[in-house]
C-alpha cells in the first residue's frame, strides 16, 4: 500500500514536471526607427553631468546586430490571478548616473520593487499609473545615500511610469503582471518564459514605442519547448 | 507735495511692485511646468521634510530649484498682497484682518491637531493666519482708499491665499486639474493687481478728476470717446478670447505630453493632422522625447490645433481693435492714451504669435515656452486694462483715492461719493 502510494506520487510529480515547458523566441524590428537623442539636460546638470564622460542618449529602440529588439515585455495574455509576487525575490530598479537602470522591467502583482539611489544626488521617485489604473500614484523623495524605497503594485498594468521630477529626463516603465509567465527581451531581442504549464496561450509582445498595445500570437505548449517569434514594425 | 499725493504715489508704487512681483512669480511658475518640475518636491508646505524657509542650499538642485524658488517667491507675493490690502483698507481694515488672521490661525491649529490628513493645509493656514494678524497689528492710522479699491484689495487678499492652497494641494493630491486651475487663477489674480495699479495711478486720477477736451467731458471726466461702442465690445470680446486661449494653453501644458505637433506651419505634414489610431501610433513611434512625456493622444492634437486657430482669430481681433482706436486717437488725451495702449497690445500679440511658433520649432524649449506664458498673461492684462479704460459702467467707485482735501473716511457703508453724482 505504502509502495503503491509512493509510485503514484512519483508518477504525478513526473507528469507535472513533464508538462511545464519553456516558451522562447526572438523579437525583431522592421522599419527605420528615429535616431536616439543626446540627453543634453543631463550633461548640463552640475550634479549629474560629472557622472558621465560623454553625453548619454535616449534608449527607445535598442536594436541588436540581427535586428533583435531589446526591452520588449513578452507575456502570456489569457492568464490571470496566478501571481506568486508575494513570495518572489524583490526586483531592483537603480538610479545610477541620473538614469534609471533598467529602463524597462516587469514585476508581478504583490512583488516588491526596490528603488535604489546609487547617485551622489537627491532624486524623487514618482510613480504615475495610467488613467483608470487601480494602482496608487506615489511620490517620495530619496536623498543621496538614502535607504532603498519599496514599492508593490496590486493591479496589473502595462508600462506604469516611474519618473524623477528633479531630473525630468529620468524615467522607467514597469509592467505589472498578475502571473509569473513573462520575460523582457535582452540586447539581442531574445526571451524565454520558463515553467509554463501545458496548454494553448496567447502570447503578447509589448514595446513602449513599437507596440504599446501589444502584438499577439497563439502558441501551444506541450511537453516540449515552444518557440514564437515576433516582428514589430516602425512606420 | 501734499501728504495725500505722496501717500497715493506710495500705494501706487507698491501696487506696481506687487504686480511686477506677481509677474515674476508667474514666470517662475511657468518655468516649473516647462521644466517638468511641478512634483520635484513631494511634500507641502514642508520641503523634503524641512521648514520651507530652512531648506539646505545643497538640496536646491535640478527641478527642486525651480519648484522651491516658486514656493518661496509665492510667500513674498503673499506678504506683499496682505500689506497692500492693509494699505488700501486703511486703519479700518485692522479689525477685519485681526478676526480673519485669528480665525485662520485657529482653524489651522485645529486641523494640525485633530485631522492628520489635513496637517499640510493646517500648517499653511496657521502660517497665513499669523501673517494676517501681524498686518492687523500695524498701527499706522492711514485712511482707506475708495470703496472700489478697498474691495479689490480684499478680493486679491482672498485669491492669493486660494492660490497658495491650490498650488500645495496640486502637489499632495496628485491632481493635474488643480494645476490647470492654479495657472488660470494666476492670470486673473495678476489682472486684478494691474487694475489696482491702474486705479492708484496718476494717469487714472488725471482722467477721473479733471476734464480736458470738451469731447471728453462726461461722468467724472471718464473717457467717453476712447473708442466707439462697437470697438469697446470688440476689446472686451477679444480679451475674453485671450483668456480662453490661456485656458487652452494651460490645459495643453498640464497634459505633460510635450508637443503634440512639432512642425509649423503644417501639422504632421498636413493642414489638419490625421488623428486615426494608426497615425497617432506613428507620431508616438517617431517622437524621441527627452523628458518623461506622456504619449500623444488625439485629444491633445485637437487641442493644439484649436490653440493655433484661436491665435489667428485673436491676432485678427487685436488688429481690428488697435486699428479702430488708432483712427480715433486725435479726439483727446484719453483716446490718444487708449490708442497707444492698443499699439502695445498689438505688439504683445505679435510677440506672442512669434513665441508660439518658436515653442514648436524649438521642441518646447523651456525658456521659450515660459516666455510664451509671460507674454500671454501680459496680453490678457493689457486687454483687461484697455476694457476698463474704454468702458464706463463698472460697479466700483471710480474716484481717485487720495485727492487733496479728501476727508472722507471709510465707514464700511456703501454710499454715494462726492463725485459720483456726475456719472
Amino acid at each position: 500500500m505504502k509502495m503503491t502510494s509512493l509510485l503514484v506520487l512519483a508518477a504525478g510529480l513526473a507528469a507535472g514536471v513533464a508538462t511545464a515547458a519553456e516558451i522562447s523566441g526572438t523579437v525583431t524590428l522592421n522599419g527605420n526607427p528615429p535616431a536616439e537623442k543626446a540627453i543634453t539636460p543631463l550633461k548640463d546638470d552640475p550634479n549629474c553631468g560629472k557622472l558621465h564622460s560623454s553625453v548619454p542618449t535616449t534608449k527607445f529602440y535598442v536594436v541588436g546586430a540581427d535586428k533583435g529588439l531589446a526591452d520588449v515585455v513578452v507575456m502570456l495574455k489569457n492568464v490571470s490571478g496566478k501571481s506568486t509576487g508575494a513570495s518572489a525575490k524583490p526586483v531592483v530598479l537603480d538610479q545610477k548616473g541620473c538614469i534609471y537602470t533598467p529602463q524597462i522591467l516587469a514585476v508581478q502583482t504583490g512583488q516588491k520593487l526596490l528603488v535604489k539611489n546609487s547617485d551622489p544626488a537627491l532624486h524623487n521617485v514618482h510613480t504615475k499609473p495610467g488613467a483608470g489604473s487601480a494602482n496608487k500614484e506615489e511620490n517620495r523623495a530619496q536623498m543621496q545615500g538614502g535607504p532603498d524605497l519599496p514599492f508593490t503594485f496590486a493591479a496589473s498594468e502595462n508600462f506604469l511610469k516611474f519618473q524623477c521630477d528633479v531630473h525630468p529626463w529620468m524615467f522607467a516603465w514597469v509592467t505589472v503582471v498578475d502571473h509569473p509567465y513573462f520575460a523582457v527581451t535582452d540586447k539581442d531581442g531574445k526571451f524565454a518564459i520558463k515553467d509554463v504549464p501545458a496548454g494553448k496561450y496567447t502570447v503578447t509582445a509589448l514595446h513602449r514605442k513599437a507596440a504599446p498595445t501589444g502584438l499577439d500570437k497563439e502558441v501551444e505548449v506541450s511537453d516540449a519547448a515552444a518557440k514564437v517569434d515576433f516582428v514589430l514594425e516602425v512606420k | 507735495m501734499s501728504h495725500a499725493s505722496s501717500t497715493s504715489r506710495g500705494v501706487h508704487a507698491f501696487a506696481v511692485a506687487t504686480a511686477i512681483a506677481t509677474l515674476l512669480l508667474i514666470a517662475v511658475g511657468g518655468l516649473v511646468t516647462s521644466k517638468g518640475a511641478g512634483m520635484a518636491v513631494p511634500d507641502w508646505p514642508t520641503s523634503y521634510g524641512y521648514n520651507m524657509f530652512a531648506l539646505p542650499i545643497h538640496l536646491w538642485t535640478g527641478g527642486a530649484l525651480y519648484e522651491h524658488t516658486h514656493r518661496l517667491w509665492a510667500s513674498v507675493v503673499g506678504l506683499m498682497v496682505v500689506a497692500l490690502t492693509r494699505w488700501l483698507g486703511g486703519r479700518a481694515s485692522r479689525k477685519p484682518l485681526a478676526w480673519i488672521g485669528a480665525a485662520e490661525l485657529l482653524a489651522g491649529l485645529l486641523m494640525v491637531t485633530l485631522w492628520p490628513s489635513l496637517r499640510g493645509t493646517g500648517f499653511f493656514l496657521s502660517g497665513i493666519g499669523g501673517v494676517v494678524l501681524l498686518a492687523a497689528l500695524v498701527w499706522i492710522r492711514n485712511d482707506a482708499a475708495s470703496h472700489g479699491l478697498v474691495r479689490l484689495g480684499w478680493i486679491v487678499f482672498v485669491l492669493v491665499q486660494v492660490q497658495g492652497l491650490l498650488g500645495g494641494l496640486r502637489v499632495v493630491l496628485f491632481k493635474d486639474q488643480l494645476g490647470i486651475f492654479h495657472a488660470a487663477l494666476a492670470q486673473v489674480f495678476f489682472v486684478l493687481l494691474c487694475i489696482i495699479a491702474l486705479f492708484t495711478s496718476r494717469t487714472w486720477r488725471r482722467h477721473v478728476s479733471h476734464q480736458s477736451s470738451p469731447l471728453e467731458q462726461g461722468a467724472v471726466g471718464m473717457p467717453v470717446r476712447a473708442g466707439s461702442r462697437a470697438s469697446r465690445f470688440a476689446i472686451l470680446a477679444t480679451t475674453v478670447l485671450i483668456f480662453i486661449q490661456l485656458l487652452i494653453g494651460a490645459t495643453m501644458r498640464h497634459q505633460h505630453a510635450g508637443l503634440a505637433i512639432w512642425d509649423f506651419p503644417l501639422a504632421h505634414g498636413e493642414l489638419w493632422p490625421a488623428t486615426d489610431p494608426e497615425s497617432v501610433l506613428r507620431y508616438n513611434q517617431q517622437r524621441v522625447e527627452i523628458s518623461s512625456a506622456n504619449p500623444i493622444t488625439p485629444f491633445q492634437i485637437h487641442l493644439h490645433m484649436a490653440h493655433r486657430f484661436m491665435a489667428v482669430v485673436i491676432l485678427a481681433a487685436v488688429v481690428y481693435c488697435a486699428g479702430t482706436l488708432w483712427r480715433s486717437r486725435r479726439l483727446g488725451e484719453s483716446s490718444h492714451f487708449a490708442a497707444r495702449c492698443s499699439a502695445v497690445w498689438l505688439g504683445l500679440i505679435l510677440a506672442q504669435v512669434g513665441l508660439g511658433i518658436a515653442t514648436v520649432l524649438t521642441h518646447k524649449a523651456a525658456d521659450v515656452a515660459t516666455a510664451h506664458v509671460v507674454v500671454g498673461v501680459l496680453s490678457l492684462a493689457t486687454g483687461a486694462l484697455l476694457c476698463i479704460f474704454t468702458f464706463r459702467s463698472l460697479a466700483f467707485s471710480m474716484r481717485a483715492p487720495f485727492l487733496p482735501g479728501d476727508a472722507r473716511r471709510f465707514t464700511g457703508r456703501s454710499g454715494v461719493t462726492a463725485g459720483a453724482s456726475q456719472r
